[in-house]
């Protein structure tokens, strides 16, 4: 197989979404803003009930959360309106009549989306620790595994949605729309034990709320969280299903 | 159907595309009904057709993008349902409506092109001959149409294909820019590319093409040379002329099919070789119009013929598909 075609597909999409100020905004900035925020509004003393926040304090409890939620942004919003934009203007056709693999783009997408939510997610962790004095990772490399099965699993569920979803804006909608609704839901806005029941059972629904959890238990010194790491898994296979076949049809 | 190949390689005749019945609907929509023709190896072959009539998906068909219903296709030898990638290893595309990214720049759009063969590019040559050598760092967007339109040219030869789709070449081009498009793709022939061309600028197809077909409502309707379907389906040269002769003399000369007056002016209708006949005719009359103008038929008279005449049905076309290709009409 030649490896030039993979290889010079995944620096043209590095190059694309470093040029993009959404990248920066959503991938990078937001996360880390809101991490600013809410480690200066909560600090990071623990309720003394332990019943928000799973026992630890704010900022300690957002921070592993913001590493996910950098994962989401570029998961929701950033790769499905960039993918639905090359299949909206024919950009996967030219391509693909070229010779240049479609799988080639489409893994040298997952791996710029990868970087990048491991790039915000590590601005998120700096931020925490210079803004606030949350209680370091127990296990920093379970984190690190949870990061990246999750930012994975993000990456391939956003070119489910680009494969799925007619063109860019109409990605771009629904991306921010899936992306306030797991955000407010999935644990990393209010924290799930203060969300009404039927809002908690919906959060429990959104495929952030496993990589919340699977992020936050090594984080935490709980070990690591098989069954959530499994969840996510099956997110990313079903979704890259649903990718291969939707532009296997195009 | 006849229109075997003309152009022979070391005296044997190559076909690069091979189409027998092809057939693709969209749903109740029957794209292509029936399409057959050969491609010979270092022809300009030539697509021409109304809109909507069925030429894209033709040519869509053969580079694999889509799936014919039925039909048999081969290109290079291989069939496209089957081994799509070992043909776009060896052919280029410039497709209609397909577009690059926004914010690539022309220099990665090429290395990403070029990676698909040896990755050897001769970039600065590429991009003067294309005139983009000052928009080598430029993004996608910021290129006017006809610079986009030679970049998916230059895209489209970079790897130095054995034969190359263009689908609407030089839409978006000015004149200019045309006429430098068309020299550099006879260099292209030269080095003996095929090339498929879809157009539907009869000028270009008169120029640049070897052989061609017409398409209409999914049916071949004409296949020759410009030449041969200009002699088929144009008419004859039409003179006209201010002076005072007696009309049913000129009528009875050799090829003369028609003359008519109109006003002052008389008008002769016939073949090509009533115009020498005329002459003969009007100077042994001691007749010299200084007025005298003279329509040649060209390809576009052809064409406009044939779509007015065979209308949208394509009945009249499906009849013509069967007639055999008249030889050795390459130019």
């Amino acid at each position: 197989m030649n490896p030039r075609p993979w290889l010079e597909s995944a620096r043209v999409e590095l190059l694309l979404f470093v040029r993009e100020p959404m990248t920066v905004v959503f991938a990078l900035v937001m996360p880390a803003v809101f991490v600013l925020v809410l480690s200066g509004v909560f600090g990071d003393t623990p309720d003394p009930s332990g019943a928000v926040f799973r026992g630890v304090g704010g900022s300690t409890y957002y921070t592993p959360a913001y590493i996910g939620l950098a994962a989401a942004s570029v998961g929701l919003i950033l790769l499905p309106t960039h993918l639905a934009g090359y299949r909206e203007r024919g950009v996967l056709r030219r391509l693909r009549a070229s010779g240049v693999p479609v799988t080639a783009v489409l893994l040298g997408q997952v791996a710029v989306a990868l970087a990048l939510s491991l790039a915000g997610g590590l601005l998120v962790v700096a931020v925490s620790f210079l803004s606030a004095d949350p209680v370091g990772a127990v296990d920093p490399w379970g984190v690190l595994v949870a990061g990246t099965v999750g930012a994975l699993a993000f990456a391939l569920l956003g070119l489910a949605l680009g494969a799925l979803l007619p063109s860019s804006r109409a990605a771009q909608g629904a991306g921010v729309l899936l992306w306030f609704l797991v955000f407010m839901l999935g644990g990393a806005g209010p924290p799930p034990e203060v969300l009404p029941g039927v809002m908690s059972d919906i959060g429990d629904f959104t495929p952030l709320r496993p990589l919340i959890i699977a992020l936050q238990d090594p984080w935490f010194g709980n070990g690591w969280n098989g069954g959530r790491l499994a969840v996510l898994v099956g997110i990313g296979a079903v979704a890259w299903a649903v990718a291969a076949f939707r532009l296997s049809r195009d | 159907m006849g229109d075997a190949p003309r152009r022979y390689c070391s005296g044997v005749s190559v076909t690069d595309i091979r189409v027998r019945g092809l057939r693709k609907a969209y749903g109740p929509v029957r794209a292509v009904r029936d399409v057959s023709f050969d491609v010979a190896r270092g022809e300009i072959f030539g697509i021409l057709g109304p809109n909507g009539s069925g030429k894209t998906t033709t040519v869509e068909c053969l580079q694999g993008l889509r799936h014919a219903d039925a039909g048999e296709v081969s290109v290079l030898g291989l069939d496209p349902r089957s081994q799509v990638a070992q043909i776009r290893r060896r052919i280029g595309s410039q497709l209609q409506d397909a577009a690059l990214p926004d914010k690539i720049r022309v220099a990665e759009a090429v290395r990403l092109f070029a990676s698909v063969g040896d990755g050897k590019v001769d970039m600065d040559r590429l991009l003067a001959d294309w005139g983009l050598e000052t928009k080598r760092n430029a993004a996608f967007h910021s290129l006017s149409g006809g610079q986009r339109q030679r970049l998916f040219i230059a895209l489209a030869l970079v790897n130095r294909p054995e034969l190359v789709f263009l689908d609407e070449m030089t839409t978006g081009l000015d004149p200019e820019a045309r006429r430098e498009a068309w020299r550099l793709i006879e260099q292209v022939r030269e080095m003996g590319t095929t090339v498929v061309l879809v157009t539907h600028f009869l000028d270009e197809a008169e120029r640049l093409c070897d052989r061609l077909v017409v398409i209409q409502a999914g049916v071949l309707s004409a296949t020759g040379t410009p030449a041969e379907l200009v002699q088929r389906y144009a008419g004859g040269i039409t003179a006209t002329f201010t002076a005072d002769v007696d009309e049913a003399s000129l009528a009875g000369l050799p090829g003369v099919t028609a003359v008519a007056r109109r006003g002052s002016s008389t008008e002769i209708s016939g073949e090509p070789a009533a115009l020498l006949h005329l002459g003969h005719a009007l100077v042994q009359r001691g007749v010299v119009p200084t007025d005298l103008r003279v329509h040649q038929p060209s390809l576009e008279d052809a064409y406009f013929r044939l779509v007015g005449m065979d209308g949208a049905d394509g009945a009249g076309g499906a009849a013509d598909a069967e007639e055999p290709a008249p030889e050795g009409g390459a130019r």
